[in-house]
């Protein structure tokens, strides 16, 4: 009798504020800049600097908290986490510990199979530290190596948020960390950024035994900057650790760096070294006691949030085109759209597989001009559509003259290229008549090429089949 | 022609007017009190770095070297820090300036300000100047040797668990401890943040009161400051109506030297002939508990303010292989053995498995010694004891046991813990040496200090001026 295995899931995010200045100081805080140009005392940690906590800093994180769900401290503690490291200027980190902002909300994630939801432990407030850059000198000694520190991002406010470990597959990871993205940004507390950093993730796996409600060991997978490598590198693990329990063996407590151009995530550091941070609370601050009045006010300030339109539109679109749509920021331009008179699913069908990778603000089109576009995407030739979609965000885009190209469609027109076509290509042309029937596709290419992507691709496919036949 | 100048003498209060009346100039001031620097301080080493011809239109100031001044050396009495000069001026000093005040120089200080006799200054101890062969007291020890010998109108300290107090009462002249919160600490170099006030070393309580007015208020960069009550300069020298409490333990503990009880008691009796209400009371855990929390919170407060002396941005740097090797040696080479052995304290109380222990128990304590204060200022206005249990001890003589020097400050520490303000003024001699009188006054009492000690001052008529430079 074999086992099956149950993966148990839990993750810790972090996601830059977007605040004008940093946490603690009054630097600018941007991504960017001239190294050690947006730096003080305080973000430099001289002698006898001292943090002030930045008000907006501390209602974003709120905020966040109650589009989680979350309940909101009455009285919040910051602590100092103590370590040494190059880019931690004061040698503690000023975080939360055990009294923070935000505790006890959740997530709900809708899948294909209905919504799951995720519990949030903790979203808390704490400053992002500054970054290392390793560079060779050039010395006598060979190889010998120097760190350099960029304070910049020193003191930028951090919002750290902590799961229950109540997801089960990679699958729904990833939908939670794209759903938890689109709702920081449409909050408007960060750019959440994963190539900039200003959203970043960590992932803990553990298996056990299915109906098991046992926690085994777990690993951290760290350093994790695009979804899918997160849900590729979640699955490896869990591969991983099946393979080494049935094999006997036992799974190690450790960090693991997620290497995508590698199948193997080599060990950071084990457990072992763990450090002990000795927090305690940090006595340059006094504890935040947010106001009913402002909660109720950020409250009022949250709208309709994203976890809540995937399943809406899931009832019109499929939960596919839903998903994407919504994660994807584009699903307001979407109803703009239809309401404008286009067909709900050929609209979606344009905004998810062909818009989204236009890279255009969906702020900046004009529904009704998209709408014309989406509704004669069948009547115009393929070029022309695909010309007309990368202008629409243009100012003052018109589609009409684009509509006014037309397909070939006429199989008198279309015949005589097709023919030309399979003389020209007899040996392939043998290949389909003895089954090769994959080659299909060749010969639409070849004729779309051709007509200048002018043709029918309906009509092309039909009549190539018949010719070929 | 100037009127001469005797520094050993002049109020600030009477040197601002001199100054402010035109009858000599604010450099001729500041040239008299760096001649009698160039005079005395060979010999006490109250000074770490004199400055030549700071800017202003007012008269000087001494500054203790833990409060960071922009351009002048700053070192905390530290190696690590020797070569370190702050890029911003502290609040405080920031506050002096804007009132014309010109610093004079940076006074010693017992490293990071971790002692009670200035003897753990990485440069080297100051001296009594009531007795060269005596400690100042500490760690403030500098900034109360400069006003005592007319080196300084006075001076910028800072308190963490009697640094201002004690050598106040050493030294024989006016200190106080503010209430904590209404000075800013931004740009002190900190020790143990909960603990640390800035505070005024003059020669009297008017003097006191004056420059507590200058340097306290809210600060936008010290987020544990607040409003302030506007401070009334003293003028009583009557304590009618004052209910004064003795708390018994502060009395009667052991080591208080019987010629500082003998002063101490001629002074009650003196209060009591002005008006005042004398009354015994006590607070029993305070004195029985209060130096060993403070030795559990303070280092483990000053484990992690004193992290960020690593080599990396400023100060001392001993090169090694690797980041971790350069760190320990920085630290090894730069700190002496008092910071080292609050760091290894402090991280001991705070590490997993013994925070419970050590640090929350310690808290929780100091939650006990502040009620227990409280319920003392029901009844009472200001409660007083000796400031220290000695006089000034010879240099050398506590050096070697850190506990006997760390019982300098049983008398201080408790109301540092409940953080209330402590004011020391000198009440008499004992072996020809100052007998410093504490008054303790609840949170925001600050006015009641100083009226209280005005009175007592004038009553006492202590000659703060040390014998031997008479």
């Amino acid at each position: 009798m074999t086992t099956t295995w149950e993966p148990v899931i839990g993750l810790e995010i972090h996601v830059q504020l977007k605040t004008e200045t940093k946490m603690f100081c009054r630097c600018r805080n941007g991504f960017g800049g001239e190294p050690n140009s947006q730096t003080c005392p305080v973000c430099l940690a001289f002698p006898g600097a001292l943090p002030v906590p930045n008000r907006r800093a501390i209602e974003e994180t709120i905020k966040l908290g109650l589009a989680l769900d979350c309940a909101i401290a009455e009285r919040a503690v910051f602590h100092r986490k103590n370590y040494f490291y190059p880019d931690n200027p004061k040698a503690y980190q000023i975080s939360q510990y055990d009294e923070p902002l935000c505790a006890n909300g959740h997530l709900d994630v809708p899948t294909v199979d209905g919504v799951t939801r995720i519990g949030i432990t903790r979203a808390h407030l704490e400053e992002d530290a500054a970054k290392n850059v390793h560079v060779a000198t050039s010395g006598r000694i060979q190889g010998a190596t120097a760190t350099l520190v960029d304070f910049n991002r020193c003191g930028t406010p951090l919002v750290e948020i902590v799961t229950e470990p109540h997801l089960r597959d990679a699958e729904t990871a990833k939908r939670f960390l794209q759903l938890l993205r689109q709702t920081v940004v449409e909050l408007g507390l960060s750019e959440a950024e994963l190539e900039h950093g200003s959203m970043r993730f960590d992932v803990n796996v553990s298996v056990r035994p299915s109906g098991s409600d046992e926690l085994r060991t777990r690993t951290e997978l760290k350093n994790m900057n695009s979804f899918n490598f997160a849900a590729k590198g979640i699955e490896r693990e869990i591969a991983r650790q099946i393979r080494i329990y049935e094999e006997g063996g036992v799974v190690e407590q450790e960090t693991l760096h997620f290497d995508p151009a590698h199948e193997e995530s080599p060990p950071l550091r084990s457990k072992e070294e763990a450090q002990d941070y000795r927090y305690f609370p940090e006595p340059d601050l006094v504890p935040v006691q947010p106001p009913a009045d402002l909660v109720d006010r950020l409250r009022a300030e949250i709208g309709d949030l994203p976890g809540a339109r995937i399943t809406r539109i899931a009832e019109t679109l499929s939960f596919y085109d839903a998903d994407v749509l919504v994660t994807g920021g584009l699903d307001r331009l979407w109803a703009d759209v239809v309401d404008a008179g286009a067909d709900a699913k050929e609209a979606a069908n344009v905004l998810a597989n062909q818009f989204v990778a236009t890279g255009i603000d969906p702020h900046s089109v004009d529904p009704g001009e998209l709408a014309k576009l989406v509704a004669a995407r069948a009547e115009i030739p393929r070029a022309a559509f695909d010309e007309a979609l990368a202008k629409v965000g243009d100012g003052g885009f018109k589609a009409d003259p684009y509509l006014e190209q037309k397909v070939v469609a006429d199989t008198a027109e279309l015949d005589p290229i097709i023919e030309r076509i399979i003389d020209a290509n007899a040996a392939q042309a043998e290949q389909y008549r003895s089954g090769k029937h994959g080659l299909l596709g060749f010969f639409v290419g070849q004729v779309m090429k051709e007509t200048g992507g002018s043709a029918d691709p309906r009509v092309v496919n039909e009549r190539i089949r018949a010719l070929l036949g | 022609m100037t009127a001469v100048i005797d520094t050993l003498r002049l109020s600030a209060e009477e040197a601002n007017k001199l100054v402010a009346d035109g009858k000599i100039s604010s450099d001729e001031l500041y040239r008299a009190y760096l001649d009698a620097i160039g005079e005395r301080d060979p010999e006490l080493h109250a000074f770490l770095y004199v400055c030549e011809n700071d800017p202003g239109d007012g008269i000087p100031i001494a500054i203790k070297d833990v409060i960071g001044t922009r351009g002048i050396p700053t070192t905390a009495g530290s190696k690590i820090l020797e070569s370190y000069i702050p890029v911003y001026d502290a609040t405080v000093i920031a506050n002096c300036r804007a009132r014309g005040l010109r610093v004079i120089g940076k006074t010693n200080t017992d490293e990071f300000a971790m002692g009670s006799s200035t003897e753990n200054s990485a440069f080297g101890p100051s001296h009594n100047p009531w007795d060269p062969t005596r400690v100042p007291g500490g760690s403030g020890g500098g900034s109360a040797a400069a006003v005592s010998a007319g080196l300084a109108p006075w001076a910028l300290g800072s308190d963490t668990g009697g640094s201002i107090k004690q050598p106040a009462a050493l030294c024989g002249h006016v200190g106080l401890r503010p209430t904590y919160g209404t000075v800013s600490r931004y740009g002190v170099v900190a020790f143990a943040s909960s603990l640390d006030q800035v505070g005024p070393v003059a020669r009297n309580v008017r003097d006191c009161a004056f420059l507590y007015s200058v340097i306290s208020g809210r600060d936008a960069n010290d987020s544990t400051t607040v409003d302030v009550p506007s401070v009334e300069l003293p003028t009583a020298d009557d304590l009618k109506g004052l209910r004064i409490g003795v708390p018994k333990e502060m009395n009667g503990v052991e080591g208080i030297e019987p010629g500082v009880s003998v002063a101490v008691n001629k002074s009650l009796e003196l209060a009591e002939s002005l008006g005042a209400s004398v009354e015994e009371c006590s607070l029993p855990r305070s004195v029985d508990y209060g130096v060993a929390c403070y030795y559990l919170i303070a280092p483990a407060e000053a484990s992690a303010n004193l992290a960020r002396y690593d080599g990396v941005r400023f100060g001392l740097r001993d090169d090694g292989a690797d980041f971790r090797e350069m760190v320990m040696k920085t630290r090894d080479a730069g700190f002496g053995d008092e910071p080292k052995r609050r760091i290894m304290i402090g991280a001991y109380a705070l590490s997993a498995g013994y925070y419970d222990a050590y640090y929350g128990t310690a808290q929780k304590v100091r939650t006990v010694i502040k009620r227990e204060h409280d319920e003392l200022f029901e009844r009472f206005d200001v409660l007083v004891s000796p400031t220290s249990p000695t006089v000034a001890f010879a240099i050398g003589a506590k050096i070697d046991d850190p506990v006997a020097m760390y019982m300098n400050d049983v008398l201080t520490i408790p109301s540092c813990m409940a953080g209330l303000p402590g004011l020391n003024i000198p009440c008499g001699l004992s072996e020809g040496l100052p007998v410093g009188l504490q008054l303790i006054a609840p949170q925001f009492g600050e006015n009641t200090l100083f009226r209280a000690a005005h009175a007592l001052e004038q009553a006492i008529g202590f000659d703060v001026v040390p014998e031997r430079l008479r």
